[in-house]
């Protein structure tokens, strides 16, 4: 399948599925009377999927061990309510030469915030700590997700440890897997470029890289930039459909959970990591009736699959699909 | 000759041990040069320095007439030194394909925007460095196991293989590192006849260092021997074999009694 097409497939899957799931309980499809919950399970699964596919671009392709992930969702998820939330009144005023489309506008405007202001923030985590190998890296970075948190945590603007509230509930099923459909692609697109190579060259082996004249540097931040942008869409996505964010839920325990996916997907495995995205989000679903047990369920099965399958559900089926692709 | 590479009293220092000590050295456009000595005399040492992997302490290195002592690994790269490892790093989850094509990046432009996007422009540049890396493969017989995992293939053709990845960035000076390290005889005498190839066909200025005295001797137009991080001799493989102080260096001196 050509580039092209699969970037009008994004298109494509964010036009059918919203005009199927329009989360509006009116609305005349016969689909849309799917119950709220099994909407929300659906969404959640979309949001984790960019989490995880995003993380997967700089632990799994770089080889960087990030442990910040969800400092960098939790910036996103407040500069989009910053635009929707605190900002509503004055750029919904400004944007009503829109008319009725303007809500909407203003929606991908708080998208468009959370994903630059995460890059933004992905940046200056990276240029410094990128230096750091391996554990030491992983250390730094979830001291920098903590440091996320805690500032806004301490930030009265925007509502400190109580929290944000009363964010508009834009986000729809079609947004947020006509995203996850759009960060699969970028990511599938920039793994088979220059960019890919570099990445994966680096992962494999940094100072061979830099003798072949990899700028390794160059490499690793634009993964982690890259990765913390769309930390920041999921991050807003998520604020716009809970409508409700603490600093409590961008904990070192959402990081971790994201770090479980790509781990159990196969790092380095985009198609892994999106199973593994969806599956672990129903999974705890299901669990839910186990209560307490629930976390023992899950760790037993991550202990038996990494004795199992070390190299994740699916590692390593995207290169057995690249060697077919050459066969034929 | 023109000398390509120039090294004026360089020093390397690790805290209070000196690795290399004011040696002074060329490498002249085109010609192979053998860099020998005992373990630990301070050859690799000299090789990470030249391409960047340390910072010399003192002395400046100069490529092509210009200062490089202290620029980074990749930035020494592009301006036209490549090198192989001792211990063979090849991009190990790479294809062999892939292992050449990820050298070629340099060579490459590379807009983010493009990546995405995928027009013309990127899908000809794609096309084209495929072919060139395939074309290169097959100059060296690694043409049929493009599509292998590079760890598949038998050491020999690593080795081969680090030659070709090191050759797509487009060397001017090609440092190799023990090449025949751990090579049996026959794969020894089939290493030379690569180097001398390579060289008439790309036609790079080649460092060697190598333990293997038939293998430097063999193919080095000159030879430059250290020990103790200093340079004790200098010249063509004749007169180094002559050399009472090489000989000693590697013998040890004769014992004179009383």
């Amino acid at each position: 399948m050509g580039s092209r097409n699969s970037l009008l497939l994004c298109v494509l899957v964010f036009a059918v599925v919203s005009a199927l799931f329009t989360g509006h309980p009116e609305a005349a499809w016969p689909l849309a009377q799917i119950d709220d919950y099994l909407l929300n399970i659906l969404i959640m699964a979309g949001i984790n999927v960019i989490l995880a596919v995003s993380l997967n671009i700089v632990s799994g392709h770089t080889g960087q061990f990030s442990l910040g992930h969800a400092g960098f969702m939790a910036v996103g998820a407040y500069g989009s309510a910053a635009v929707t939330q605190i900002g509503g009144k004055p750029i919904l005023n400004a944007l009503s030469f829109l008319g009725g489309a303007a809500p909407i506008c203003m929606f991908v405007l708080s998208l468009l915030a959370g994903g630059f202001l995460a890059a933004v923030a992905g940046l200056a985590v990276g240029l410094p700590s990128l230096r750091l190998k391996g554990d030491y890296l992983a250390i730094v970075t979830l001291g920098f997700g903590e440091i996320i948190r805690v500032v806004i945590q301490n930030t009265e603007a925007v509502g400190g440890a109580r929290g944000l509230t009363g964010i508009p509930a834009f986000t729809t099923l079609g947004w947020t897997w006509g995203l996850a459909a759009f960060c699969i692609y970028c990511v599938s697109a920039l793994i088979r470029s220059t960019y890919g190579r570099g990445f994966l060259a680096v992962r494999d082996d940094e100072i061979a890289a830099e003798a072949m004249g990899v700028n390794t540097t160059k490499y690793k931040v634009t993964a982690f930039v890259v990765g913390s942008f769309f930390a920041g869409l999921a991050g807003a996505l998520y604020a716009h459909l809970i409508g409700y964010i603490t600093p409590e839920g961008f904990s070192f325990l959402k990081s971790v959970d994201v770090v479980v996916m790509v781990i159990l997907g196969g790092m380095g495995s985009t198609l892994g990591v999106t199973v593994a995205a969806i599956l672990l989000t129903v999974l705890n679903e299901l669990l839910r009736q186990a209560e307490q047990y629930r976390m023992v369920a899950f760790a037993l099965l991550l202990i038996v699959l990494m004795i199992a399958r070390p190299q994740g559900l699916l590692g390593g089926i995207d290169r057995w699909l690249q060697a077919r692709r050459n066969r034929s | 000759m023109k000398p390509i590479l120039e090294l004026e009293k360089v020093v390397v220092r690790f805290g209070g041990l000196v690795a290399v000590s004011a040696v002074d050295f060329h490498v002249g456009e085109g010609e192979l040069v053998g860099l020998i000595g005992p373990n630990g005399a301070g050859k690799t040492t000299l090789f990470n320095v030249i391409t960047g992997v340390y910072k010399p302490t003192e002395g400046g290195i100069r490529f092509d007439g210009q200062t490089v002592g202290g620029l980074s690994a990749s930035d020494i790269t592009s301006r036209g030194i490549a090198r192989t490892f001792q211990n063979i790093r090849l991009f190990s989850s790479l294809s062999v394909l892939d292992n050449v094509v990820a050298a070629f990046n340099l060579h490459l432009k590379s807009g983010f925007l493009g990546a995405l996007w995928r027009g013309k422009q990127f899908r000809e540049q794609e096309r084209a460095v495929h072919e060139e890396a395939l074309q290169l493969l097959d100059v060296f017989g690694l043409k049929s196991a493009a599509h292998q995992p590079c760890r598949s293939l038998a050491y020999g053709d690593q080795r081969r293989l680090e030659i070709v990845r090191a050759l797509a960035t487009k060397p001017r000076l090609l440092l190799l590192d023990e090449p025949a390290a751990g090579m049996n005889p026959t794969e020894k005498v089939e290493l030379m006849r690569l180097i001398r190839f390579t060289q008439e066909r790309f036609g790079p200025a080649v460092l060697l260092v190598e333990h293997d005295m038939k293998v430097v001797m063999g193919i080095c137009q000159r030879i430059a021997v250290l020990e103790y991080g200093r340079k004790i001799a200098e010249g063509t493989p004749g007169e180094i074999q002559q050399d009472r102080r090489v000989i000693a260096a590697y013998l040890g001196e004769e014992v004179v009694d009383a």
